[in-house]
């Protein structure tokens, strides 16, 4: 028997009371989704798929990114005031919104300020109770972007406002409110869990503010999620929200075409032209925010002359590489940060495919029968689909202008541990993909003095660009801050510590029954706003 | 007999204790660790990573966190997964019956198809049958599980449209866990439709696990049965002037079988093992893609208790094939 007529059969034979306490015209929007979250305590963790689950349907911040955009908006602060020094942030509560009434928790307050200074604390503060309340609770996210040396406290000024205090001036603050991290929790719902004895529950069964309230969960297989009927921004569309669970991208890319789903994300790049043709459905694109590169490592020689790198730019020809690792979904990189971002200088000149430039330039460094190392990440990512391709077509470039290469690759957690290595040996393929639209978030963190041994896989530490950066942090006024990354990317751009390879193109496959889908250029999956035809 | 089951499981003792050291030892030899891995592309401090080493409880000397792992078992304490942050065996619990029970179906088809498809080559041996099935077993022993489940999964679920794609049982049927047995909780649920939606989903991954064994069903009957017809008590039989059917049935299968359940106790492990691609191919929630995430993730009370957890089960099953193998044959068990 046909399986859809059987599944549209069933819905309209089957009590609909099975699908969470919802009415005749319930909608329902099934996303399948490529993982398993790891919990739904947001702050705890640091990948997407959790995020998608947790932070995005869940909760809310007190500042947003606006829809398909990396544009901060009021969330549950609606106004916030910095102080002149940039040392004092100051939000407005928002009044009235309402948490999630479950079958696990029934709320007796709106949320206020006690909430946002919990949900801070007990990442921030050591002797928080909950600062260690289930094993493992790094805070990785809060600490990888170095919250705890950047606020000094957070004070409740009354149940409607809270200061922030900052160490120093941090101009992309804002953004990192807006970020997963930073989601806001019941401190009510805590106060209940820790006076049961439970608090680990607050990771298994959240309690949020956001547009879906979370139903429940099996684990590797489903998840579901009712719209907030008292939704602050107004109730969803949709009724039901269900995440189905479906690790392989061929497997998700047959439920959708069976309508066993209505969205799913991370096509194989091979299956976009038959999707494409596939009228049923239909396939956003955008441009990711993230980078993929080659770091050399700028304190070892003959990679420590600008002349080398800049030489083995002019020797890798990207087209090859677009063609043959992104298979027609990347674009060509020529500065560290994506071309969506803002302060992207569009007057850089890449360093051009000229191989007999390249041997020339080597030449006149005096480097004769270099060898070197290239390192091929051993995962896939957006910003590199296939690392091993990239590091062959990079192998056989280098060939043609006298550079004999050595692929290397390690095992995932080593390879990142040890390209870390300021003495490391070789030129390392690695990306990033942004965490709030900051271009701090791209070139501090990948290419400032305090990354060297960490996350400046280059150990690049340039003084002139260090300063425009560092200077940039402090400047509130976005004119004036885009001026000086547009001058730090100049700057990045003559000394090459890397050669720039390309930015990807993410897609999203869905039935030509959804309305409303925007695309996150950060990369994650929302679903306010979202409907589907009748 | 009660002797020999006292023998066979005085033999589990040493076999357990090498599988705990195993499983400890295993995954911190793999290089790369915990904390490493959560910090992705931003890197870690070493003070940094030192505190997330001391919060996940591994800055201690391996031989202490070997006897804490230890002293756990002895009290029911597999340790607490650093990933989900929930205890070892909750999660275990939650999730083997869906292995469990899509292995179950995997290994009933293996043998309802496996065990005649060898007899019916064995007696019809060398003829254009005899080949056919052998042929089909060889193919299917090859085959790569990934490979075959989505070429089934495009045939019966994207073309025919007979089975669902993936998963348990259709999304539109939400009862509570009760055994954990999709098949049993579905007639639980009194749900109109959700006892047919759950056979409907185990159908294409029970086919797919169930390939390799059933290959190698047929193949170990076919050889036994070979074996088995040449010997002469078969020759007198058949001279006696019994039927056909008694002297194959009654006569040559019993002796047949014994190798043939020792083969089909082996398949456990196969299977378990196959879960792990299975279970991704049709997102089935069971231990095997657990595991596989836990070693990339490395959550070492994961693996350490989940390797120990199979390993157990699987001992229990050759127990248990041991037993029935001493049951077939009297002559194992009075030696």
């Amino acid at each position: 028997m046909n399986f859809q007529k059987t599944l549209k059969a069933t819905l309209l034979g089957a009590s609909l009371a099975v699908i969470a306490a919802t009415g005749a015209s319930a909608k329902t929007l099934v996303y399948c989704s490529e993982g398993s979250p790891e919990g739904f305590d947001t702050a705890l963790y640091t990948a997407g798929t959790t995020f998608d689950a947790s932070s995005k349907p869940i909760y809310n911040r007190l500042v947003e990114f606006k829809r398909g955009t990396t544009e901060v908006l009021p969330g549950l602060a609606e106004s916030w005031e910095v102080s002149e020094d940039g040392l004092e942030y100051t939000f407005k509560l928002r009044q009235g919104v309402k948490y999630h009434t479950t079958s696990f928790f029934t709320p007796t307050r709106d949320f206020n300020a006690d909430d946002v200074v919990f949900s801070f604390e007990r990442q921030l503060k050591k002797d928080h109770p909950w600062h260690e309340y289930t094993p493992g609770t790094a805070w990785e996210y809060f600490n990888g972007m170095s919250m705890p040396d950047l606020i000094k406290e957070i004070v409740k000024v009354d149940d409607h406002t809270v200061k922030f205090v900052l160490n120093r001036p941090e101009a992309p603050m804002i953004a990192n409110l807006a970020m997963d991290f930073a989601s806001v929790v019941s401190a009510e719902y805590a106060a209940q869990l820790e006076a049961a004895g439970t608090k680990e529950q607050l990771n298994q069964q959240p309690v949020g503010t956001g547009p879906f309230a979370f139903v429940g969960y099996q684990k590797d297989a489903v998840i579901r999620y009712q719209a907030h009927a008292d939704y602050w921004n107004g109730k969803e569309k949709i009724d039901n929200l269900i995440f189905a669970i479906t690790p392989d991208a061929a497997v998700r890319l047959q439920k959708l075409k069976a309508g066993e789903c209505h969205v799913m994300p991370y096509p194989a790049p091979a299956d976009i032209e038959d999707i494409r043709a596939d009228s049923n459905l239909t396939l956003m694109e955008q441009q990711g925010l993230n980078v993929g590169y080659l770091a050399y490592n700028t304190k070892v020689a003959p990679f420590d002359k600008k002349e080398v790198r800049k030489a083995l730019n002019h020797a890798v020809n990207k087209q090859a590489i677009l063609d043959a690792v992104f298979q027609g979904s990347g674009q060509a990189a020529k500065n560290p940060i994506p071309p969506t971002m803002w302060s992207y200088n569009e007057a850089t000149q890449d360093d051009d495919y000229n191989p007999d430039l390249a041997k020339e330039m080597l030449a006149a460094a005096g480097v004769e029968k270099l060898s070197m190392k290239v390192w091929a990440m051993p995962v896939q990512r957006p910003y590199n689909p296939n690392a091993r391709r990239m590091a062959e077509v990079i192998q056989a470039d280098f060939a043609n202008v006298g550079v004999n290469v050595e692929i290397v690759s390690y095992e995932w957690g080593e390879y990142l541990s040890r390209s870390k290595d300021v003495d490391r040996d070789g030129a390392v393929l690695l990306g990033w993909t942004g965490d709030n639209g900051d271009p701090d978030n791209f070139l501090a963190v990948l290419l400032g003095c305090d990354g060297v041994g960490g996350s400046n896989r280059a150990q690049w530490c340039n003084d002139e660009f260090e300063a425009l950066i560092q200077k940039a942090k402090t400047v509130t006024d976005k004119a004036e801050r885009t001026k000086l990354y547009e001058e730090a990317q100049a700057v990045f751009k003559e000394e090459a510590p890397w050669a720039t390879i390309a930015h990807s193109v993410v897609f999203m496959p869905m039935s030509s029954k959804v309305t409303g889908y925007v695309m996150d250029p950060l990369g994650g999956h929302w679903f306010d706003g979202v409907d589907i035809a009748e | 007999m009660l002797r020999f089951l006292l023998g066979r499981l005085g033999l589990l003792i040493p076999t357990f204790i090498g599988v705990t050291f195993v499983a400890f030892t295993f995954i911190r030899l793999l290089p790369g660790d915990p904390a490493e891995l959560l910090a992705g592309e931003r890197g870690i401090s070493p003070e940094r990573k030192a505190e997330v080493m001391r919060q996940l409880g591994f800055d201690k000397p391996y031989w202490q966190q070997y006897l804490d792992y230890i002293l756990g078992i002895f009290q029911g304490d597999l340790g607490t997964s650093f990933s989900s942050k929930k205890p070892v065996l909750d999660e275990f619990m939650t999730l083997f019956p869906a292995t469990a029970e899509l292995a179950l179906c995997a290994i009933i088809l293996a043998v309802c198809i496996g065990i005649p498809a060898g007899i019916f080559a064995a007696v019809k041996r060398g003829s254009i049958a005899d080949q056919a099935i052998m042929g089909t077993a060889l193919v299917g022993y090859s085959m790569p599980i990934f490979w075959w489940g989505l070429l089934l999964i495009i045939l019966f679920s994207g073309v025919l449209q007979w089975t669902p794609v993936s998963g348990r049982i259709s999304l539109l049927y939400f009862f509570p866990q009760v055994t954990g047995f999709m098949l049993i909780d579905s007639l639980l649920s009194g749900e109109k439709g959700a006892f047919l939606s759950a056979v409907r989903h185990l159908i294409l991954p029970s086919i797919v696990l169930a390939t390799i064994p059933l290959a190698v069903i047929a193949r170990q009957t076919r050889s036994a049965m070979l074996e088995v017809l040449g010997e002469d008590y078969v020759r007198t039989a058949r001279a006696k002037g019994l039927a056909p059917k008694s002297v194959i049935g009654l006569h040559a299968l019993r002796n047949a079988l014994i190798p043939v359940v020792t083969t089909i106790g082996l398949q456990v492990g196969v299977l378990l093992g196959g879960a792990i691609l299975t279970e991704t191919i049709f997102s089935w929630p069971g231990i095997g893609k657990w595991l596989f995430d836990s070693i990339s993730r490395r959550d070492y009370f994961v693996v350490q208790g989940g390797l120990l957890l199979i390993a157990g089960i699987v001992m229990m099953v050759n127990l248990i094939v041991d037993v029935l193998y001493g049951l077939i044959n009297p002559r194992i068990r009075h030696n």
